[in-house]
């Protein structure tokens, strides 16, 4: 995400929002705001108009790294093949009777 | 002005909320001076909802065009709820008193009917009117009449945000740029002297007692609000009197006439009209 020096339009904020208590804020989309305060507002108007959420986060976009698509074979894909890394992988040991 | 009830997929749930329908339905029947109360504070709503609906697709940014349309949806929704109350009264639907209803009988205050201007005005024109309703709704939830009391209930949550909305950007533009501050103090100085209208005690609130909030009274309370923000965003209160002629009456004011026509014209061409 570039940094928004554009001065024509306002930066780009990403918004999460938490449906319920308990549960994890969850990215909703973006919206364009002049500032962090405006942001939590213009999210309210953009993301919460059916009673969706009981907390609104917003981050600069700009402030996001995030992983690069092409390097998918690197990031994600090494984890293929490494069942030792399931719990489900190891037998139960008889001496233990609860797990 | 009904609303289509649209099913959404991502709706989680309507709440729990008073609706025009209910109050249409309820059986209520307002005295005519509560219906007459009821049709002068459902007028100022329903014609500020009608000049905000004109930004959409016109503000600085579509998250603004959002936002104006959400507070002029708000409002129409409180027009609703109090034409539909005061119709009540006398056997007549929302539709007929927002559509057929000539234009001298109107009781809108003059401030909501004056033009949008640029977005400096329209803030300073909401800064003004949604602290005013702020005051007017959070005392009249103690309204003798309990139709009133729900109805205020209901819109103060709302009005509460519509007053955010409208200090923060009255602060934005105050200390943001030498131009955004001139805009938006050039749009107090245009609205100003439509302030003492809001405060004046007109007919048929004076006879109410309890059922009325009593518009003299919310003047000190708004009014210091008001002096607060504006000189937190830099700005100067416009040192003017009320213009003449604050009654309500529409004969002192050239703008509600072309609201008017263009709000009314497809209703009165198609009687019965859905869309």
């Amino acid at each position: 995400m570039t940094s928004s020096a554009d001065s024509s339009s306002w930066p780009l904020w990403e918004v999460f929002i938490r449906s319920s208590r308990g549960l994890s804020h969850v990215h909703a989309g973006s919206l364009h705001a002049p500032d962090a305060t405006m942001a939590i507002r213009n999210a309210r108007d953009l993301y919460t108009r059916r009673n969706e959420g009981t907390s609104v986060w917003v981050v600069p976009a700009a402030a996001i790294m995030a992983s690069d698509p092409d390097s998918k074979g690197a990031y994600f894909e090494s984890a293929q093949g490494k069942s030792y890394r399931h719990a489900t992988y190891y037998t139960q040991s008889e001496g233990v009777k609860h797990l | 002005m009904s609303f289509a009830s649209h099913d959404s997929a991502t709706r989680q749930s309507q709440g729990e909320a008073i609706t025009a329908e209910e109050i249409a339905a309820s059986g209520a029947k307002a005295e005519d001076a509560t219906a007459r109360y009821a049709l002068l504070l459902g007028d100022d709503a329903l014609i500020l909802s009608q000049r905000l609906g004109a930004w959409v697709s016109r503000a600085p940014e579509l998250e603004e065009d959002v936002a104006l349309a959400n507070i002029a949806l708000d409002l129409l929704g409180h027009a609703r709820f109090l034409l539909t109350y005061a119709g009540t009264a006398w056997d007549k639907s929302e539709d007929d008193l927002a559509y057929f209803r000539p234009e001298e009988d109107f009781r809108s205050c003059r401030l909501v009917e004056q033009e949008n201007g640029d977005f400096g005005k329209t803030i300073a024109r909401q800064l003004i009117f949604s602290f005013y309703q702020h005051e007017l709704y959070s005392r009249l939830v103690h309204s003798t009449d309990t139709t009133l009391a729900a109805i205020a209930e209901k819109a103060l949550k709302e009005v509460d945000y519509h007053q955010d909305h409208a200090a923060q950007w009255m602060l934005r533009l105050g200390l943001g740029t030498q131009e955004s501050a001139r805009r938006v103090q050039a749009g107090l100085d245009s609205v100003w002297s439509y302030v003492e209208e809001l405060f004046t005690d007109v007919e048929p609130i004076t006879e109410l007692g309890d059922i009325a909030v009593l518009p003299s009274t919310l003047r000190e309370p708004t009014l210091t609000r008001l002096h607060q923000v504006i000189e937190q965003a830099g700005l100067s209160i416009p040192d003017m009197s009320g213009a003449h002629g604050a009654d309500r009456s529409g004969r002192h004011s050239e703008q509600r006439g072309l609201i008017l026509a263009e709000m009314q014209v497809l209703a009165r061409q198609h009687p019965g009209a859905t869309w």
